[in-house]
Parts: C-alpha cells; structure tokens; sequence
C-alpha cells in the first residue's frame, strides 16, 4: 500500500500479544513499514488496558538482525541462501523421500504454539493427508 | 482453563500451585493479587518463594516431586474434618467411596515425612479451600511436567469436585497454558492422537469424517509420536526426516545433548522460524517465516477465547507466513486441498470439521474474541465448562498413588534440580533475548541455592559453579538465596549458553508423555 511506504504514515492495529497464554489485547503502532511501539487495548476482556512488561516490548524483537529472511540451503555443509522456490522443492523431496523408502511414519512434524490456529490446523493437515502419518506434535509439553 | 480469567477477582478463595502467576502470566498474577486485595483468601504451594507466597494466608513449600502425596493428604483432611460436599458429591459424581478409602493412609503426618510440608499448615490449606463458598485452583508446569503429571492433574480434579468447586463462578481447575498459542495448537490437531477438537485418530468414525472432508483416502487410525518420542526414534535410526515449524527443540527439549545426537542422525531436518535459532545448526533447509505481526489468523488463550491476530506490516525480507508455507509445500507434494488464499479460508475449513469451533467466524470475533465451546453462530460461547454436567456425564474421582520422581538425590548428585521462567524472558530467548528492554533487566542464566547448601560447598553469591547431573553440566553464576529451600537448586531454562535442559531428565510420564522437566537429582561445584 502507497501510505505504508510513507515513513510519516502511522496507524495503530488491534492485535493479540503473543508472548504467554493470557491472551492480552494489544495495539500495534504501525510508522510507515515498521513496528514502533505497544500500546494496551483498554477494553480488552482479559487484560482491561494493563499489559506486563513483555506485552509492552512485544514489537522489538520484530525488526531484530537475527531475523530469518532468506531461504536457506545446506550445500558442502553449510547454509547458504537460496530463492524459495528451490527450498521448498527441497523439503518436498526430503519429506516425500524419506515417506517414500522407508514409510510415512518414518516422518515427522512439530506444529508449534507460537504459531496461529489456521497453520497449526494446515500443518497437521499436511502431516495425516499428504504424508499419511499422524508424528505430528507441539511444545505443549515443554 | 474450565473457567475464566476475569472471575479469579471474585473468587472467596484460591489455590495456586506449581504456578509462578506474577513472574510467567503477570496479568493473571495481577488478577490474584486484586481478589487478595477484596478479601481472597490465597494458598499458594510451590517448592519456590514466589512473589505470591509474600500474599499467602497459608505457603506450603514441598519437596519437588510430591505433589500426588500433598494434594492426597489435602483431601484427607478435609474428608476428616467432614469439609467435604455431600450434595455435590451424590449429584454430580461417582467413585468417592473408593477415593475416601485410597486416600486413608496420607495423614498430614505421614505427608509430612513425604513431602516436608508442617501437618498443621496442610490442614490450615484445607480448610481454607473448603471452607470459601467459591475456590479456584490455578495451577502450572509445576504441576504437569513430572513422570507423575496426569496423576497430579487428576488429584487437582479430585479436590475440586470433592468440595463442589466446579462448574460455578470463581471455581474450577484452571491450567494457564503458557504459550501465546498452546490452547490453539492442541484445539486444532497438533496432537498425535487427535484431530481438530479432540478428534479420535483411532475413532473409525472420525477417520472416515476427516477423510470425506479432506477428500483422501486412508487416513492412518495409528496415533503417532510425541515430541519426545519422535527424538528417541531418530537417535534409533527410525525416523528419517522432520520438519520443525517455530520450534527450538536444542533449548526448549529435556536432555539436549540427546536431542543433538537425534537431530545429527536425520536424513533431512527443515525448520522454519522468524528468527536464528540453535537447532538450525542440524537443518538442511531454513525457511524464513513471518512474525504475528506481518500475518493474519486466530491464537486461542487460556481460556479458550479464540482472538485476532492481525497483519500490520509487510513480512521482513522474503519471509512467508507459515500458513503460506505449509499450502505451498502441500501443493508442492502434489497434495489437494492445500489452495487457501487467506488465513480466513483456512479458517472457514476449520469450522466445518470442529464442533466447537464451528460457530465462531472472523467477523464476530471483533476485538473481543469468542470461547469455545461455540457451537453455533448465533451461540455466545463459553466462559464456564462443567455447569450441569460433564462431558462424561458423572465426574469420576480417580485414587492416585503417591510414586517418587524418576530420579532422586543420592550421594553423587544430591541436590534436586528444578527449572522455570523469568518474568523478563520467554522460553528459548529468540524473541525476548533480541528485546532491548528485556535484555536490560536481565540476561545471564544464575543458579539459585540454598544459603546452607551454599556455605557447606564454600559457594559464595555470585561466584561461578559448576552445576551437573547424569547427562551433562553447565556453568553459570551462584544466586545464594532463601528462595529455594535446602537440598533444592533453581535455573531459568532461557538461556541457550547455559543451558538448563542440558541437565534436565527426560523420564516420562506414562499417560501425558510429559517430561520430568521440573525434578532431577544434580551436584554443585566451584569452579
């Protein structure tokens, strides 16, 4: 969008923090294309306007350098970058292979609870309908 | 949670136990401290001080590992003192005869050679418990991650139904999930046994509904691996390629340098993440994945309340959302019904296969958010499970026995090893650990000790020491404190470059196959 490129542009997004389990609602400041601050939503269910001092930061680790943001390879054992479309024809060998010789439990998967409900479901999807074993977990234990 | 979060203000009473409410969900700790402040009465149990247990009528500080022996003798008591509720007792569940008999011999003496609990502050617990015309039981990992977690989880069930403390507000047995999505991840399937809403894969009906749905053929009834278990099978050569989606199993997972000779063995290991992490090291392809602010969808908390997330930026880079990702593999393995165009289609496949789900959409969900069970559009959702019966019909009381830890101290390692989180900081460190504001407050790892234990080692505050157990070691820093009581050491489990889950066991519990990530038996050294 034409205003996001404008770095004087800013807006706030109602989102939900996504540090703990509590569920506290948040507005994002939104400067141009980048994160710039954590506002509480006062009238949130659970958290009525209060946020701890996670949910206040929320934002900062969004623009950090050890962000991920190429696909990456593993070639004469090391990673290096690669355009998308070669990594994911990658990890659809890998998985494919691994199903193909030695059986689709011989695959594994583990869905996260730092990720949303649509890619958990789409996930474990993909784990029991196109591989065909149910090795699909989360950290919910950990 | 069966209840919500709010009503934890108007509870007469609350038991918090294995929680560290302020420090890992400090808005909820805060909910706690406001009920004190309206007269709540507030026992607290933790092997810990914790900034609660200063709010505390009554602190009980066990040994780790005994919780089955406490919460029996809990019900002892108040079966003794006749506290128990008749009425609810004959109309709502079945098996209290044999709970009364199971429970006969943990006499608060007899728990209090167990567990090191006085038998006069167990009894005061119990009265307190019972005696409120509401209580609430709050309870955490603490709780859950021993080799006796289930059996932990059922005695915590026990006590609340034995007193009526469930289905009404400001009652209940209320786990606080401790990750943003841990709720939603297990709602939607990322289980090995169940589908979406606790599905049966081995329910031959639910098979052949998921099969139709998802219009495939041959879905396997076969429950799958745990976690845990997938690492064992790979370190036996059984399992040859994983793909881990925001997940960092090198410092999240018990017993690390068993999951690094796991994860070596792989064939093929992609992992996808927002951020670099210590498990790439193995990988052979890294996706880079949009954070929740560059995204749209759904996490579902505590308590149930499915809330929006939404997009607020452009993903970093070439980062994709992880929902993006897995439909462009999906379509990549030559599989349908991988063809989504947003979170919100995915959605919309979610409703039509889970019941309690099915009545929830985007657009009413708001700011506010629905809790599940929503069955229908126009139902208001659920803020109270339980009210007039359970999903079984009668809830049943199950006799547990008390068991000790999978480990436990002896002349080698003496010292019983327990790990938690820190109110600045958030599982691995990923995100919080690349947060200015966090980092600030704190950002080395620290072993808590006992300032007996302290003085016996010749270890002094903040000296370096070297902290073991039967799979690794660790160096970090002394933190000589009251906290923790003798013969118990405390770490934070953050921190990759001293890593407590290097010591931590990985016995499991039978039932819940959960780690015994909060007792093993450990030794301190000066370096």
């Amino acid at each position: 969008m034409a205003e996001n490129n404008n770095e004087l542009s800013y807006k706030l997004v109602p989102s939900t923090c996504v540090y703990c389990g509590t569920g506290c609602g948040v507005l994002l400041e939104v400067t141009g294309n980048r994160l710039s601050g954590t506002l509480p939503q006062k009238d949130h269910p659970v958290s009525r306007g209060a946020l701890c001092i996670k949910g206040w930061s929320v934002h900062e680790f969004v623009h950090s350098p050890r962000r991920l943001a190429r696909p990456m390879i593993r070639k004469d054992g090391e990673l290096v970058e690669t355009d998308w479309e070669t990594a994911l024809q990658a990890v659809a060998t890998g998985l494919a292979g691994a199903r193909d010789e030695h059986g689709p439990d011989s695959v594994g998967f583990f869905a996260s609870a730092r990720c949303s409900n649509e890619e958990n479901y789409l996930l474990q999807k993909l784990a029991r309908a196109a591989v065909g074993t149910n090795n699909v977990d989360h950290c919910a234990r950990l | 949670m069966t209840n919500s979060i709010g009503e934890l203000e108007d509870a007469e009473a609350i038991l918090v136990v294995g929680s560290n409410t302020t420090e890992q969900h400090p808005i909820i700790g805060e909910k706690i401290l406001a009920a004190v402040r309206k007269g709540a009465r507030l026992v607290v149990i933790d092997p810990r001080s914790i900034h609660l247990s200063e709010f505390a009528e009554v602190f009980l500080r066990p040994r780790p590992g005994t919780e089955v022996a406490y919460l029996n003798g809990l019900i002892n008591a108040i079966v003794s003192e006749g506290l128990e509720d008749v009425e609810f007792i004959a109309a709502r569940t079945e098996g209290f005869e044999e709970l009364k008999k199971s429970v006969a011999e943990y006499t608060p003496q007899k728990v209090e050679e167990i567990s090191g609990v006085p038998a006069e502050d167990l009894e005061a617990a119990a009265r307190i418990y019972a005696g409120a015309g509401s209580a609430s039981i709050v309870y955490c990992m603490g709780i859950t991650q021993h080799s006796t977690g289930t059996d932990n989880v059922l005695s915590l069930a026990n006590l609340a139904m034995l007193t009526g403390n469930i289905g009404r507000p400001g009652t209940g047995v209320n786990p606080l999930r401790g990750q943003n999505n841990v709720q939603g991840a297990c709602d939607l399937g990322g289980l090995p046994n169940v589908y979406t809403g606790y599905q049966k894969v081995a329910d031959e009906d639910v098979a052949r509904k998921f099969e139709e749905a998802w219009g495939v053929e041959g879905l396997s009834r076969q429950p799958g691996l745990t976690i845990t278990e997938m690492t064992d099978k790979a370190s036996e050569g059984e399992l040859h390629a994983l793909f881990i989606m925001g997940e960092n199993p090198m410092v999240s997972d018990p017993d690390i340098n068993h999951v690094r000779e796991a994860l070596q063995k792989l064939d093929f290991l992609a992992v996808v993440d927002i951020m670099e992490n210590e498990t790439m090291e193995f990988a052979h392809v890294v996706l880079p994945a949009a954070s929740f602010a560059e995204k749209d969808g759904t996490i579902t908390n505590t308590e149930r309340r499915v809330q929006r997330i939404r997009k607020a930026i452009e993903p970093v880079g070439e980062a994709k959302a992880d929902w993006e990702i897995i439909a462009l593999l999906g379509s990549k393995m030559g599989a349908s019904g991988f063809d989504f165009a947003s979170p919100q289609e995915i959605f919309e496949e979610i409703r039509r296969v889970t019941p309690s789900y099915a009545g929830i959409t985007y657009e009413r969900l708001g700011t506010q958010g629905l809790q599940w069970p929503c069955p229908a559009e126009d139902h208001p959702g659920t803020p109270i499970l339980h009210m007039e019966s359970f999903p079984i019909g009668r809830g049943r009381f199950t006799p547990c026995e008390f068991r000790e830890p999978a480990e436990t101290p002896d002349a080698e390692y003496p010292l019983v090893l327990t790990t938690g989180r820190l109110l600045f900081h958030y599982h691995t460190g990923t995100m919080t650990r690349r947060s200015p504001s966090l980092v600030r407050e704190i950002d080395r790892a620290f072993v808590e000790v006992n300032p007996a234990d302290a003085s016996e080692l010749g270890i002094r505050d903040g000296e370096a020491v070297k902290v073991s157990s039967r799979r690794g070691s660790v160096e970090v820093n002394a933190k000589v404190t009251e906290k923790v009581g003798k013969g118990i050491i405390f770490m934070p489990f953050h921190f990759a470059e001293a890593a407590a889950n290097t010591l931590t066991n990985s016995a499991l519990d039978p039932v819940s196959k959960i780690p015994e990530l909060k007792v093993c038996a450990a030794s301190i050294e000066k370096l």
